[in-house]
């Protein structure tokens, strides 16, 4: 039996699923829930001096009616008095001793007001401490946060400061906001860092009502730039964290953070190096109940590819991941589209004569192949069909059965595989399973690189 | 006299049959039609658009809803089909555009296209009821439409667009022939045909309704205008041809849908026969169940697996209570003043599917009121002296254009193609719209 059981910058965990210092931990109610509901652990909503919020505070980005493909928010680090927070941190640390609970933490910019807080979060019995640098909404605009996270210098300067007091491990939360996360991961590891934790939210504007032309999230008719976060992210992050991870001067035990909502996201920041996740959009939409199939689904899948722990897999795509300039060239792939599952959409056929090489070709119905029918030759003749309801007493042989069970041959598009350059796009588009796949063609050329094709080059006379 | 707005205020209305026919389909909400359209492939060149007589392009008014650009979709419906809200209502989707749809080599669930259809046609009117595009730069010519049926409207609308001027002459009160009168009311209400009308009413195409279009009359249409279309649709109901049937109480499928459509009839007698069975031979039989009779029989001759009418309606019969007598053929209508019973011969298929008695005995079935709905005769009499090769009764056309062999003379609609559905006439009337418009330049350019 494959476990989740994890141990992060030394601090060990039932399994690498934290909730992310975010709504959802605000208070030691709503973590006590979560852990009821099987989060390893929690990441308190930032503390420090209280904040006033503004209302509203989130807005959405929603795509062919799913909800919340991305979600941004202005809200600010906790509301509520340090005193507070810190007695609930101790009350679920008493209840819950097997969970984890890390304090996220946000300070003016003194060494002495980070020597007081890291010593009260730790008096009240955090197993760790996350230090937000990452913030990029009204905190920045106070010098913390992002704001700290942004110079390399700043981040290192109190992550010192902090290690100079803290007991506990360290997690230096980055922002992506920034040129380049490897500058500010270096500076938080040579400070003597435990580990890292990224992504945090990425500025963002999500919208503009087009009844009021006001921004979203509307506060009292105006906005301001708020932290993107959610599926639509997860790309980004997965990059950041791929380019940490395979930085000497970067690496660390890494909490990976942006978009996951699934076993599956999950699994891929493991392949990445990521030590452990948090999550919280997710949660936001749908409850911490999503945990359950996250752990279902993350063991299913690790028995099947016989992993024993996330030891097993973490990091096995790194070496993966490589610079353009060492990828072969003389690989070659070409699109193949199974007719017994093509329903007829031809949504590739015009992805690819407007969107990609033009070599996918509707003429398998004509005698013999035809690659001048462009498309609007093709639904130019489709506009000139004259198409007449089936009538049975009129129309002999007319059936009214309705749905036609096969795609007619006309509208299964062929790949001319000589012109084909590999590009996916079709496969991307085709809306059935296995329909379209990418077949690899022996073109008897060794694996070749850029960088050895112009090295080669430059050695010539 | 010209009545060229408000048709739809003239709806008669009955209380009574807008209870007992409500609508089959209700209309789909703001979010189902949001997550409907959102389902939609988008495929390219749309096997749907293609399997639409009048190619309207399915998947670009469905992207549209999806990006709540109403206006924009119903534009799109409108471009390719002038009466696209009674044919989101009317059209036999299971065969045309849904049936086309993809999705059924998929997930199996086609795109609730006529749903979506009516929906966006819907908000079109909800949100005042402009037609989306104006007439054209007038041009001083002049088409005489004889029928006002979905043939000469959509001939009436292309030609309007033209800057050609078009009046619909029609021998019924009200305007829009069977789409008003001949379609169920839990399809297509009589209301909604006309409102629809009205819509078309704003291209300035004028009306002349209650006029019955004989030879001198269509001699002097013909004089006086530069084209004239025939979308006369089809003629009366076949007669079966045995003793009784001049008795009360016998009637034909059209009149009877008619009738109740208009309020005219509001009750059934209890025992209804309904001889055939075609669409039209169910909506009637439909209709008696739901105004109240107690035994609704179709008559055929041959079983289920011949009967013309679309599968899903034969489905919709029985689900309404319709009751089915196979192999029978009337022998006689009894009764004393009005119809008492029909008598029957018992039929059976023969080795070559030929159909003989089976034996000398009758059946005599009880019937207080028997409906005809065994086919329509052709209509050309008041042709006159007119040249237009005819086949079988049908106008021949050429299907590009519209065009009779008389040159003159276009036609489009049931009286060419011997009785499909609205949307075929739509497609034709269009066609021969343009049909027009295209030989009426070409002479003008001959002539200069």
């Amino acid at each position: 039996m494959p476990t989740l059981e994890t141990n992060f910058v030394g601090i060990p965990c039932i399994n690498p699923f934290w909730l992310a210092s975010a709504p959802p931990t605000n208070c030691g109610e709503q973590i006590m829930r979560a852990f009821d509901a099987g989060w390893g652990g929690a990441i308190w909503k930032t503390i420090g001096e209280p904040i006033t919020n503004v209302s509203s505070r989130y807005s959405s980005v929603d795509w062919n009616n799913q909800r919340m493909m991305g979600l941004n928010n202005i809200e600010l680090i906790s509301d509520r008095p340090i005193e507070v927070n810190l007695r609930e941190i101790s009350e679920v640390k008493r209840r819950y001793p097997k969970h984890v609970v890390i304090a996220s933490l946000m300070v003016e910019s003194n060494r002495r007001a980070w020597h007081e807080m890291v010593q009260r979060a730790e008096e009240a019995g955090a197993d760790g401490l996350e230090l937000n640098f990452g913030c990029p909404h009204g905190m920045s605009e106070r010098g913390m946060g992002s704001a700290v996270g942004q110079v390399p210098e700043y981040c290192s300067q109190i992550t010192e400061w902090v290690k100079e007091r803290a007991a506990t491990p360290v997690i230096v939360k980055l922002t992506p906001n920034i040129t380049d996360i490897r500058m500010a991961a270096r500076a938080a590891k040579r400070a003597g860092a435990d580990g890292l934790s990224a992504i945090n939210t990425i500025n963002s504007i999500t919208g503009i009502d087009l009844n009021t032309l006001e921004p979203r999230p509307n506060v009292d008719g105006k906005s301001s730039h708020g932290g993107y976060c959610g599926p639509a992210v997860k790309p980004i992050a997965l990059n950041m964290v791929q380019q940490i991870m395979s930085d000497e001067l970067s690496v660390l035990p890494l909490s990976g953070i942006g978009g996951i909502g699934s076993w599956q996201d999950a699994a891929e920041f493991f392949l990445l190096g990521a030590g452990n996740v948090q999550v919280c959009t997710a949660v936001m939409h749908y409850g911490y109940r999503i945990i359950e199939d996250m752990q279902d689904g993350l063991l299913a899948w690790m028995r099947g590819k016989n992993f024993e722990s996330l030891d097993d897999f973490r990091g096995l795509t790194l070496s993966k991941v490589k610079e353009w300039k060492l990828l072969n060239l003389n690989y070659k792939i070409v699109a193949k589209i199974r007719e017994d599952l093509c329903i007829g959409c031809d949504l590739c056929y015009t992805a690819c004569w407007d969107g990609a090489h033009q070599c996918i070709h509707l003429d398998r119905a004509l005698p013999e192949p035809d690659i001048t029918r462009t498309p609007d030759v093709i639904t130019e003749e489709s506009r000139r069909i004259i198409s007449t309801t089936p009538i049975a007493k009129l129309d002999v042989g007319a059936t009214h059965s309705g749905a036609m069970e096969r795609t007619p041959l006309s509208r299964i598009p062929r790949v001319d595989e000589h012109e084909c350059v590999g590009c996916n796009l079709c496969s991307l588009v085709c809306p059935v399973p296995g329909c379209i796949t990418m077949e690899r063609v022996d073109n008897g050329l060794p694996p070749e690189t850029w960088e050895e094709r112009t090295s080669i080059n430059s050695s010539e006379p | 006299m010209s009545e060229s707005t408000g048709f739809f205020e003239q709806a008669p209305q009955v209380s009574m049959i807008a209870e007992r026919f409500p609508d089959l389909h209700p209309p789909l909400s703001e979010c189902a039609a949001l997550v409907e359209s959102n389902r939609c492939l988008y495929c390219f060149d749309a096997p749907c658009t293609a399997a639409c007589p009048t190619h309207i392009d399915v998947p670009g008014f469905i992207k549209k809803i999806a990006t709540a650009n109403l206006e924009g979709s119903a534009r799109t419906i409108l471009e390719a089909n002038i009466l696209g809200a009674s044919c989101s209502r009317a059209c036999p989707v299971d065969v045309l555009c849904e049936g086309a749809c993809v999705m059924h080599r998929y997930n199996r669930q086609p795109i609730a296209i006529a749903k979506l259809q009516r929906y966006a046609m819907e908000s079109l009117h909800a949100s005042g009821g402009k037609l989306p595009f104006a007439a054209g730069k007038e041009t001083g010519r002049r088409v005489a439409l004889i029928g006002g049926g979905p043939a000469a409207l959509a001939c009436a609308a292309e030609l309007r667009r033209r800057g050609i001027g078009a009046t619909i002459f029609d021998a019924r009160p009200l305007p829009g022939g069977l789409n008003t009168y001949g379609i169920a009311e839990y399809k297509l209400p009589l209301a909604e045909s006309l409102r629809e009308i009205d819509l078309l009413s704003q291209l300035g195409v004028e009306f002349r309704s209650n006029t019955i279009v004989d030879a001198v009359m269509l001699a002097e249409l013909e004089r006086t205008h530069d084209a004239v279309f025939l979308g006369v649709g089809l003629g009366a109901i076949h007669r079966l041809g045995i003793p009784g049937e001049s008795l009360t109480g016998v009637t034909n499928a059209l009149d009877y849908i008619a009738e109740y459509k208009s309020g005219k009839i509001t009750t059934a007698p209890q025992n209804v026969l309904v001889i055939g069975a075609g669409n039209t031979a169910i909506d009637a039989a439909n209709a008696a169940v739901r105004l109240g009779a107690k035994k609704v029989h179709m008559v055929y001759r041959r079983g289920p697996e011949q009967m013309s009418a679309f599968s899903f309606e034969y489905e919709h019969a029985k689900q309404e209570g319709v009751r089915f007598l196979w192999y029978v053929q009337p022998a006689s209508l009894q009764g004393t003043s009005s119809v008492e019973a029909l008598e029957l011969i018992e039929l059976e298929m023969t080795g070559d599917d030929s159909l003989v008695p089976k034996n000398s005995d009758r059946v005599v079935v009880p019937a207080d009121l028997v409906i005809l709905a065994i086919g329509q005769s052709t209509h050309t009499g008041f042709l006159g002296n007119v040249a237009i090769e005819l086949d079988r009764g049908h106008v021949l056309i050429d299907r590009v254009t519209g065009q009779t062999s008389n040159p003159k003379y276009f036609a489009g609609g049931d009286c060419t193609n011997g009785g499909r559905e609205v949307v075929d006439a739509v497609a034709d009337g269009k066609r021969a719209g343009t049909g027009i418009a295209a030989w009426l330049e070409g002479r003008e350019r001959a002539h200069t």
